[in-house]
């Protein structure tokens, strides 16, 4: 540049600076985002393989005193997967059937815009205040106790407008063309909408729907306050307290000693496999239905 | 402040895509220059590369050298930023900065280049606006965003922003495609105007146009499917229209193929 | 008969019904969310023998209960305010790297790392804060206190590791993955024809951005960052073990007190007596209508974004 400064006028040093200034900014603010991520994957691995064996994943925590060692998350294992589960079954038809309501029949009616904003607002609700609508309604007012079914309620407050959302935006990607050319063939709109719009969607749809499970698979809050705490296995998850996974964890680390923390350790270890597997699965299927893929 | 620019042997690439291939021309200074073809000859490529836009695409790429006077606009000390200062650019849809006033958009790119006073600014935006054609339709107006101006006082807004900044070079890539009969007049008058101060370089898939506003006409064709674009020929736009030495391109103008 | 031919389909009417009932019961569950928290919110609230709104203390569980909102609101929104502060600057960096500087064929892979940042369940960053954070957290707030006592946030004659800074640390490590996300769309989805605008005028890659990128994703920003707040509002579990969990209004932010609406919900309901349950729901109703207008503002934002798009330009 230094050659003929006449022709191309070099670029400020100032401008220079600060380009690169910022540059740097954004690839320490990257790196900032990313230490604490690498910091709990490690001491979630490191801490948890200490107590991740068989014991811990075939045995509960009846008859293990304050301070022994042993024991293991079995009971909350099996109360996560009958409350998630649970929550999956209440949520998912509802879900669906009112992402379908909103795309296909509700079209600016009245109470489709205000479906829609409610959706909005139940997305933003916290967790912990879903578990106390439950406490109020199922177990103080209705005074069906704790249970596991109680837990997997307030779960499902929590998945039902993330289901709505994603199944929404997959139905919605749909072309109209195809809902045409099915109505052109004399299909009424109800079999349109399952035969034709549905399928087409359906990959999309489940990946959705994994992804909701994997986000309420590691919520405490509303557990808390509706599954209550056990030590025992109760596979019955209609009636009395339960345990779950995430509650273990947040049982165990209030604890005051070493073989708890351990214990805790496992259990995230253990949550985040759960987590990330659901996560990958989501993943791999939104993949495997991605156009690009054959390429 | 018009300069002449010298191409030899450019090739351009999108990753491992070679779009077209050992280009070799003289642009000359204050006159008007057309780049004709077929679609995805690589004419707009090659006016990309004219001030290193090309390299913007991720993966993008280019062999070979350019000459704006006696400076080579590849030599690995160039800032492309400062070359894209020296060789302006309008685009085929007239793109404003839609957050910015009228005024703003015009002095969006001096402002760039370190604080100017505001009646420096002021006097720098009339001229450009007024170069444009555009300074009576919208001197009452200045503070309004500018992208509440019809499709072809937009396209005439973007020129205003190109020129103030006084590139020695203007690039246009199909500058009036998105434009209505009317609108496309006026950009064309203008570019008459313009090409006494500035070198032009225009792309255009109208050849009625590249006919009516430029002095030298390029056009390009593909070697074949898949293959690169490739320079045809270039001369006298008179020429090109009337008795060019190629077939191809006798073929092109005659509307035999494209 | 000839009416036959045209008849309705049988199980239009059914499935219609359906779509429309399950909307219906959405509706209905939200409303049942606001009546059934009122409902057991309203004993206690008249049991309470102080002003609720007003009063720092909470002792639901005494035989003259005593609590307030004041102190718990407080910190709630404090924390939050701070977990934003340093997760905003942070997160905007994350998705302009990830739209505008990574090397392309990286990008698609670091937004998938932010996106795990925000599968890691709350707990485990609970967990984490506990043992490891909060005894790491003494050595920055030592030295924010030595040399940043003057400013009242920092003061303080002792320093702890569980104070209300902590707690905003883990927040804002928990909702920057969700403002990150939603910036980077924004950003994505600056025009590209306006980016090469300011390109062609000889524009820096961070002019280019200034001029053209976070114009058009400003209002997608705000809405995140309120997004990012209300979920800080509502967090729970992860901040549960790290607030010192006292009642009292204290700016001090390295001060062994700090507290938080849904924490103080989390480590109180254990011991709850009815009364004591009834305060809860109390506070959590307050939690609710405060994320809400968070929640509600952040929408807003983004519906009239729709409208002032640079887009249609």
């Amino acid at each position: 540049m230094t050659m003929s400064p006449s022709v191309i006028t070099p670029v400020s040093f100032n401008r220079r600076l600060k380009n690169r200034v910022v540059q740097g900014l954004v690839w320490l603010a990257f790196i900032l985002a990313v230490i604490p991520l690498i910091s709990v994957i490690w001491l979630v691995v490191k801490n948890g393989l200490a107590r991740f064996d068989t014991e811990f994943l075939t045995h509960s925590m009846r008859n293990i005193g304050a301070r022994d060692a042993g024991g293991g998350a079995y009971h909350a294992i099996l109360g996560t997967l009958e409350q998630v589960g649970l929550a999956t079954l209440i949520s998912v038809p509802v879900g669906l059937l009112t992402a379908i309501y909103l795309v296909e029949y509700g079209q600016g009616r009245r109470l489709a815009r205000s479906i829609s904003f409610f959706v909005d607002v139940m997305t933003g609700i916290p967790s912990v205040v879903a578990g106390l609508f439950i406490l109020a309604f199922w177990v103080l007012v209705l005074g069906l106790g704790y249970s596991g079914f109680a837990g997997a309620l307030a779960l499902s407050i929590l998945m039902m407008p993330t289901v709505v959302r994603s199944t929404e935006e997959m139905l919605r990607l749909v072309p109209n063309e195809l809902r045409e050319a099915s109505y052109a063939l004399g299909v009424p709109k109800w079999k349109t909408i399952l035969r034709i719009v549905l399928p087409t969607a359906f990959t999309g749809i489940i990946t959705g729907i994994m992804l909701a499970i994997a986000r309420v698979a590691g919520e405490t809050a509303p557990l808390l306050l509706t599954v209550f705490i056990t030590d025992s296995i109760n596979t019955d998850p209609f009636t009395g307290p339960q345990m779950g996974l995430p509650l273990y964890i947040f049982d165990q680390m209030g604890r005051p000693n070493d073989t708890a923390i351990d214990r805790a350790w496992a259990g995230a270890l253990t949550l985040i496999l759960f987590v990330m597997l659901l996560n990958l699965a989501a993943r791999i299927i939104a993949w495997w239905r991605s156009p690009a893929k054959g390429r | 402040m018009a300069k002449q620019i010298e191409v030899s042997d450019l090739d351009a690439y999108y990753g491992s895509h070679k779009a077209i291939e050992g280009i070799t021309m003289t642009v000359e200074p204050r006159s008007v220059t057309a780049f004709i073809g077929p679609s995805g000859c690589g004419k707009s490529t090659f006016l990309r590369t004219l001030n290193r836009m090309h390299e913007v695409i991720p993966g993008a790429r280019v062999q070979g050298k350019i000459m704006l006077e006696d400076q080579d606009l590849y030599d690995k000390d160039v800032d492309p930023v400062s070359v894209r200062r020296t060789v302006g650019m309008v685009f085929q849809r007239p793109n404003p900065f839609p957050t910015m006033s009228i005024f703003d958009n015009v002095a969006a790119g001096l402002r760039l280049n370190g604080r100017i006073s505001k009646s420096e600014a002021q006097g720098i935006v009339e001229t450009s606006l007024k170069d444009a054609n555009l300074w009576n339709e919208v001197k009452d107006r200045l503070n309004k965003p500018g992208s509440g101006l019809s499709g072809g006082q937009q396209q005439r807004l973007c020129i205003a922003r190109a020129i103030a900044v006084s590139p020695a070079v203007l690039l246009m890539d199909e500058p009036c495609s998105a434009l209505d009969p009317i609108s496309t007049l006026a950009i064309e008058d203008l570019i008459a105007k313009l090409k006494n101060d500035y070198t032009i370089v225009i792309v255009t898939h109208n050849m009625q146009q590249a006919a009516r506003v430029s002095d030298r006409t390029a056009f390009f064709n593909l070697a074949g499917q898949g293959q690169p674009g490739k320079l045809v020929e270039m001369d006298e736009t008179s020429k090109i229209f009337t008795n060019p030495t190629q077939k191809a391109t006798e073929d092109y103008i005659t509307g035999r193929f494209g | 008969m000839r009416r036959s031919a045209f008849r309705r389909s049988r199980g239009e009417g059914p499935f219609r019904f359906a779509t429309t009932g399950a909307g219906i019961l959405l509706l209905a569950i939200m409303a049942a969310i606001a009546v059934f928290l009122v409902v057991k919110a309203v004993p206690a609230l008249q049991a309470n023998t102080s002003h609720f709104l007003t009063e720092k203390v909470w002792t639901p569980n005494a035989t003259k209960p005593v609590f307030g909102i004041a102190a718990l609101a407080f910190g709630t929104v404090l924390s939050s305010f701070l977990a934003l502060i340093m997760a905003v600057p942070i997160a905007i960096g994350v998705a302009l790297f990830i739209s505008h500087y990574a090397p392309r064929r990286l990008a698609g892979v670091l937004g998938y790392v932010i996106d795990l940042l925000a599968a890691v369940p709350s707990v485990v960053y609970g967990l984490w804060g506990v043992i490891f954070l909060i005894p790491f957290m003494q050595g920055p707030s030592t030295f924010l206190n030595t040399y940043f006592g003057w400013i009242p946030l920092f003061a303080g004659d002792a320093v702890y590791g569980k104070s209300m800074l902590t707690a905003s640390v883990v927040l804002a490590i928990m909702i920057l993955p969700i403002i990150a996300a939603i910036s980077r769309e924004v950003f994505l989805q600056a025009p590209k024809m306006i980016e090469e605008a300011s390109l062609a005028l000889g524009a820096t890659r961070w002019e280019m951005i200034r001029m053209s990128v976070l114009p058009f994703g400003r209002p997608g920003v705000i809405s995140a960052a309120m997004l990012g707040l209300g979920r800080a509002m509502g967090e729970t579990i992860a901040v549960a073990l790290i607030f010192p969990a006292t009642f009292d209004i204290d700016i001090r932010v390295l001060s062994a007190n700090g507290n938080s609406i849904a924490a103080n919900i989390a480590n109180g309901f254990g011991e709850a007596t009815p009364i004591g349950q009834g305060a809860l729901i109390a506070s959590g109703l307050v939690l609710f209508i405060i994320t809400l207008v968070v929640n509600m503002a952040a929408r807003l934002i983004i519906a009239r974004r729709k409208e002032f798009s640079g887009a249609a330009a």
